[in-house]
């Protein structure tokens, strides 16, 4: 069944995905949401992953990545909390607008 | 007698009490320091004239020659094998010389002192200083190395200075220090870039060695030194030139002069010693040590410094003539004799007979020490009893002063020449030379014998005869002529000036080391001594009594009188170069070409760099997403570029 729907689909919806992904990292003013817009961007890629080891390479490997991948962003998710919190008690907010002290 | 350790006392001791003085005696013995020097002079004299004793007349010759014995070596710092500066002691005829006088005067004029400088707030610093100049002048002249002769040299400009500036509250005296100090510096150079050239070609700055090499023309250090060249002239000429301009700055010689004459700022007794006994000659010393070299090698360069010298010495005694002041008529008095000194090296060849002017120069820097000493304490004796330089507030004093009289007449009796005073014997030694081998300097040393005559007794004249003595300082009425440590180195000094011309000279010093016997010119001796006392009876009727005979010639000669009476306008000449055209010309382009062009070169790339940093200062926002913003278009950029491509 899953043959009947090409791999552009796929393909869509992962870029839209990440696409939104990068959006929201960009243009959100909570580091929280910025964090789930990461998120996005990963499970976007992860897509491709999945999608490519189907269609194209039919073996482990992508979804081996894939795996990783969602190993990757628990933890890559545990440090970003702790960095956004120890933000939040240093500038009272958690924009990351007003963290701008790393400048020239 | 002639071992390390007794010749090392003689400097040392006097430098020990330097360090004494000024770290304890100066708080806690400031009376008493003088005394101590005394002592530790005596000691050093006492070792020099026995050393002395040794050297002529025990040990010295061998083989009919007076050989160098070096005693003590000490290797203190080398360049490369062969090239080190070396501390040592040289004993050799015109060293233990220099020993003698330099320990005697000095011992004279730290008695003296006793008397001239009580009660001076800093007393005990005076004598530290007259120390430290004893050490280094006796470091001098035993300098077994040329670097060690330049650094006692520049020891002796050190101490030549404070001693200038002792009266440091007055503005004259700070002068006539900086522009002693400035003016034997700027020699110094010369002097430095002379021992450069000249190990530089010979390998070596031992002076024996460096002697040996450069005086036998079959060596590649010969070889090398006269091969090259500069101008035309051989480097080794240029590295004996440029080392006779150092001595020629101490010996204050024409041009280099003009600091002598105001370094009568210092107290009289340092005048007697420093700028007229011992310091002054060693210019002449520094030629006589590197005498074979000069003689044998660059015999031209040695005719040229006679002439220098004897130049000097006319001019001097020109000037002499119409000055007021005392102590200024006996410096340029003592430019004169130091002229006369190095005319008498420039007529010398090397070995026997040849040599006979190399030998004159030292007599007459011997017996010139004892005659020159003795008026300079003469006239601090003087300058102590009417408290003023001018010789128009003196006149009349013989009666005043028996004793000072006695000894200042005599002393002016020796540097006039006058049978059997020592003057004499070394100024026909030294004219009998220039008559055998340079017949232009021997009649200009003739007159400049007849002008040192008539200027000395001029002012003797005006000193002791003239009037009556008139005191200007009414509260000073109980002065007597001085204590008997006044008097008493004035007697022993005349003793010398009155005898120094029986020492047998061409059997104790010659350029050779060899005994020679020389000879008698009676014709020269009448012509000299003639001429002399024609000088004395001419300044007898113009200053004996008061009269307007010498104003009425003054004014007949006006135009060169003024010259004379201004010094030949040296020092405007001086002036108008240093300040007109070095300072205001040169000083003020170069100030600008700094300003404008390094420092505007130097402002304008920091202006540049500046301006461009805050051009593109605001990349670095400091905003996390704008630099996400700029990396997600890079990276699509990068993509673009790799699809465009087609990699």
């Amino acid at each position: 069944m899953i043959d009947q729907v090409p791999l552009t689909h796929i393909l869509f919806l992962s870029t839209a995905l990440f696409f939104i992904g990068a959006y929201g990292f960009l243009t959100r003013r909570n580091m929280i949401t910025m964090l789930m817009s990461v998120e996005l961007i990963l499970n976007s890629v992860n897509i491709n992953l999945v999608a490519f080891n189907r269609y194209l390479h039919p073996n482990i490997d992508g979804v081996i990545f894939t795996l990783f991948i969602i190993a990757i962003a628990a933890a890559e998710a545990a440090v970003a909390i702790a960095i956004i919190i120890s933000l939040y008690r240093k500038i009272n907010s958690i924009d990351p607008e007003q963290a701008d002290e790393l400048k020239y | 007698m002639l071992n390390a350790s007794t010749l090392l006392l003689i400097p040392l001791l006097p430098l020990l009490s330097f360090l004494f003085i000024s770290f304890i005696g100066k708080k806690y013995l400031p009376t008493l320091s003088g005394t101590i020097s005394v002592l530790v002079l005596s000691a050093s004299a006492i070792l020099s004239l026995a050393v002395a004793y040794n050297y002529f007349f025990v040990v010295g010759m061998t083989n009919g020659f007076y050989q160098a014995i070096i005693p003590m070596k000490l290797e203190w710092l080398r360049f490369s094998p062969g090239v080190s500066i070396d501390m040592g002691i040289i004993l050799d005829p015109i060293s233990v010389m220099m020993l003698v006088v330099v320990t005697f005067i000095s011992l004279m004029v730290h008695i003296y002192s006793l008397g001239y400088m009580k009660g001076e707030e800093r007393f005990a610093v005076y004598y530290s200083f007259l120390d430290l100049f004893t050490f280094s002048m006796l470091g001098l002249v035993i300098a077994t190395n040329l670097f060690q002769i330049y650094f006692f040299w520049e020891l002796v400009g050190v101490s030549s200075y404070l001693l200038i500036g002792y009266y440091f509250t007055k503005p004259s005296a700070v002068a006539a220090a900086k522009k002693a100090f400035i003016v034997t510096r700027f020699a110094d150079l010369g002097f430095l870039i002379g021992i450069l050239v000249l190990s530089f070609h010979s390998g070596t700055l031992d002076i024996q060695t460096l002697i040996a090499r450069l005086t036998t023309s079959d060596t590649t250090f010969y070889a090398s030194a006269t091969f090259t060249g500069f101008m035309g002239v051989s480097s080794l000429t240029w590295g004996l030139a440029l080392v006779f301009i150092g001595g020629a700055g101490k010996s204050a010689m024409f041009p280099l002069h003009i600091w002598l004459p105001d370094a009568m700022e210092g107290p009289t007794p340092v005048s007697a010693l420093i700028h007229a006994a011992t310091m002054v000659v060693a210019g002449v010393y520094l030629v006589a040590r590197l005498f074979p070299i000069y003689a044998i090698s660059s015999p031209h360069l040695l005719e040229l410094i006679g002439y220098i010298g004897i130049i000097s010495s006319a001019l001097a005694a020109i000037i002499a003539c119409t000055q007021t002041d005392i102590k200024r008529v006996l410096a340029y008095s003592t430019i004169s004799q130091i002229g006369y000194m190095l005319a008498s090296l420039g007529v010398s060849n090397y070995g026997g007979l040849n040599g006979e002017g190399f030998s004159a120069s030292m007599f007459h820097l011997f017996t010139h020490a004892f005659f020159k000493a003795l008026l300079f304490l003469c006239a601090g004796s003087v300058i102590h009893y009417v408290h003023s330089n001018e010789v128009r507030d003196m006149g009349g004093l013989r009666k005043k002063m028996p004793i000072t009289h006695l000894c200042f007449l005599l002393a002016c009796l020796a540097i006039a020449g006058i049978p059997p005073l020592s003057g004499f014997f070394s100024k026909e030694e030294i004219l009998a030379a220039a008559f055998a081998h340079n017949q232009t300097i021997f009649y200009i040393a003739w007159l400049t014998a007849g002008l040192t005559s008539f200027y000395m007794f001029r002012l003797y004249f005006l000193t002791f005869w003239n009037r009556d003595y008139v005191n200007h300082h009414e509260s000073y009425e109980h002065h007597s002529e001085g204590s008997w440590n006044m008097k008493l180195p004035l007697l022993i000094l005349m003793l010398g000036a009155v005898g120094a011309g029986f020492v047998p000279f061409h059997h104790l010093i010659t350029s050779d080391g060899q005994p020679y016997e020389s000879e008698f010119h009676l014709n020269i001796t009448l012509m000299a001594v003639g001429l002399s006392l024609f000088a004395i009876i001419i300044a007898t009727i113009f200053y004996r009594k008061k009269n307007n005979l010498p104003d009425k010639i003054s004014s007949s000669i006006s135009q060169l009188y003024d010259f004379a009476y201004h010094k030949f306008y040296f020092d405007e000449v001086y002036q108008f170069v240093t300040q007109t055209i070095l300072f205001n010309t040169i000083g003020a382009l170069s100030s600008w070409f700094d300003k404008n062009i390094v420092n505007g070169a130097v402002n304008t790339t920091a202006f540049i760099t500046e301006a461009f940093s805050e051009t593109i200062k605001p990349v670095q926002s400091g905003k996390v997403q704008g630099y996400a913003l700029a990396f997600l278009f890079g990276i699509l950029g990068l993509i673009a570029i790799l699809f465009f491509f087609n990699f």
